[in-house]
């Protein structure tokens, strides 16, 4: 109740306005209105094919929309200059779903790449910080020297989550962080997440489809339907609230979802192949 | 491409209307595809430039693309300009003696040499060994997600990868022209003289007759626009590369047959541009070989 009260008083700092995203003709995102609050931690869940990744591209312009708006902080994003915009970015974090490390770099290339684009930081600070982030991750100084290809899949995501982190953003964006992860791994990265929050005040948003991650790590879960399968009526949020939420959810599409159940989905998938 | 869906409907789906405004529909999809594709380039190539002008690349990004596109090709360069040098004394030479003027050997080598032969094939050699290892490394970064990983992190992904590429080929292109002119004519020099016996004395001084300061320059401008558009579509072709191994594979193949066609397309329409503003600078410098 209380963080409910907190968030309802910031300012939002990032806010989609009708937004549509279209793709050779065919629509992925249709109508999207969404505000998030500064400080807040949201999931974005959803199906595989949804869209969810594709909205979390177009909150930093990586993807820019058919039609609507995305603000950061007041600023149209897809209003300013290329020049403006990589500025903005620097105010970001991003974590790829496969970490999406510059495999011509070593890790601590990868991680001091950030702080170089900014240019304000001198080589010692850059070694300090780089160094910091990494244990923080619990990554040994060993790796730093190493390329990505000799990492495994838990440790790049580590890497690519500390190298997000090293700015200290305002705003962080995790696209499937834990897809691809032993349980124990996933928790990791959960934990990670949580205790990245904790330490400053930071703006999160998720995508994924684990709902270990949607029930344990946000304050709000928002969730995608396919365009293809909603009447052009339907809006495609089917959920917006808290994640304890969920499992009262009324909606069979959530309930579905939530309880990872194929129904009548597999006989659809035939139809729609056979059609 | 909803239109053209419209116009079917519009139409009974047999006879030969139903044919014929298929066919109109497929032409006209091919036109605007290409020209999307066209404009699309365009673009691209402005964003370039106008990073280009706007900040210029740092070394650490700057210097391995001039190892790559400089050091690392001149070998092959060299090599295949020695042997186009030796095979065009071999081509030459039979035709030349029958006429008795096998002395002249050492001016039609170099002229084709300097004018065609040193900046096209300098030019195929950089497209084919730096235009499509490009193409494929920006596909395999697009595919990995990593050029959008440049853009999130605020560095813009043309300003780094692409602008430094263009220099790179722009500015050592001339660099691998002159060495593929040289090895040419030691090729030349080489089979012409000291395996075909023709006299050295004659062999350089019809040399030095027929190849003038405006060849080589000729020959040197052309290499730039060669080195601006392999750089260019090899770039554009990685940007745009599609998802997967054969995404990739494609793009390095497209990057090298796109390439090319623009070197033999830029090599034409230069060399009838250029030509004119020869004879309007010597209206009397017709050359008898």
């Amino acid at each position: 109740m209380m963080i409910e009260t907190i968030l309802s008083q910031e300012k939002p700092l990032v806010e989609v306005r009708d937004l549509y995203v279209a793709f050779h003709g065919q629509t992925v995102l249709r109508d999207i209105n969404l505000t998030i609050p500064a400080g807040q931690t949201l999931v974005l869940l959803g199906e595989s094919g949804c869209g969810k990744t594709v909205l979390m591209k177009t909150l930093i312009g990586l993807i820019r929309p058919t039609r609507g708006q995305v603000f950061f902080d007041d600023l149209d994003i897809h209003a300013l200059s290329e020049q403006e915009l990589s500025k903005l970015r620097l105010r970001f974090g991003f974590v790829f779903q496969n970490a999406a490390l510059f495999d011509s770099m070593t890790i601590a290339q990868n991680m001091a790449f950030p702080m170089r684009q900014h240019g304000q930081f001198t080589p010692a600070q850059i070694r300090e910080l780089v160094e910091a982030r990494l244990i923080e991750v619990g990554l040994p100084a060993s790796v730093l020297k190493k390329k990505p290809a000799e990492l495994s899949g838990g440790m790049r995501k580590r890497v690519g989550l500390a190298r997000a982190l090293i700015m200290n953003p305002e705003l962080i964006l995790y696209d499937e962080p834990t897809t691809g992860l032993d349980p124990i791994m996933t928790d990791v990265i959960n934990q990670l997440i949580i205790r990245t929050r904790r330490r400053g005040p930071v703006t999160s948003v998720i995508v994924t489809h684990a709902m270990e991650t949607a029930r344990k790590v946000p304050d709000r879960v928002v969730m995608l339907y396919p365009i293809s399968r909603l009447d052009p009526h339907e809006s495609q949020i089917v959920f917006d609230g808290r994640p304890e939420d969920l499992d009262q959810s009324r909606d069979r599409r959530v309930r579905q979802f939530v309880n990872g159940e194929a129904g009548q989905r597999l006989m659809e998938l035939i139809g729609e192949t056979e059609g | 491409m909803s239109t053209s869906h419209k116009v079917y409907e519009d139409f009974p789906s047999d006879g030969w209307l139903s044919r014929f405004v298929d066919w109109i529909a497929d032409w006209g999809k091919l036109v605007l595809d290409n020209l999307e594709a066209v404009g699309d380039f365009a673009i691209f190539v402005h964003r370039a430039m106008v990073w280009l002008f706007t900040r210029l690349p740092k070394s650490e990004t700057l210097l391995p693309n001039f190892y790559a596109v400089g050091v690392a090709s001149l070998p092959v360069v060299a090599l295949t300009g020695t042997f186009i040098g030796m095979v065009l004394a071999v081509q030459g030479y039979f035709q030349f003696r029958q006429l008795g003027l096998e002395t002249r050997l050492g001016g039609v080598i170099n002229l084709t040499l300097v004018r065609e032969l040193g900046p096209v094939l300098a030019a195929t050699m950089l497209a084919g060994r730096v235009g499509s290892s490009m193409a494929a490394e920006l596909g395999t970064m697009r595919v990995t997600e990593q050029i959008d990983a440049l853009a999130a992190m605020g560095a813009n992904p043309i300003h780094y990868l692409v602008v430094p590429r263009f220099l790179s080929c722009l500015l050592l292109i001339p660099v691998l022209t002159i060495m593929a002119d040289y090895m040419g004519m030691m090729g030349g020099y080489f089979y012409s003289v000291q395996v075909l016996g023709v006299d050295s004395h004659h062999y350089w001084y019809n040399s030095a007759q027929f190849v003038t300061n405006f060849d080589l320059f000729v020959g040197l401008l052309k290499s730039l626009f060669f080195g601006a558009a392999i750089s260019m579509i090899s770039c554009y072709q990685g940007f745009h590369c599609s998802a997967g191994a054969e995404g990739v594979g494609r793009a390095a193949t497209a990057s090298f047959v796109y390439s090319f066609v623009a070197i033999l397309a830029l090599d034409l329409f230069l060399g009838i541009a250029l030509d004119a503003v020869y004879y309007t600078l010597y209206p009397e410098g017709g050359r008898v070989l």
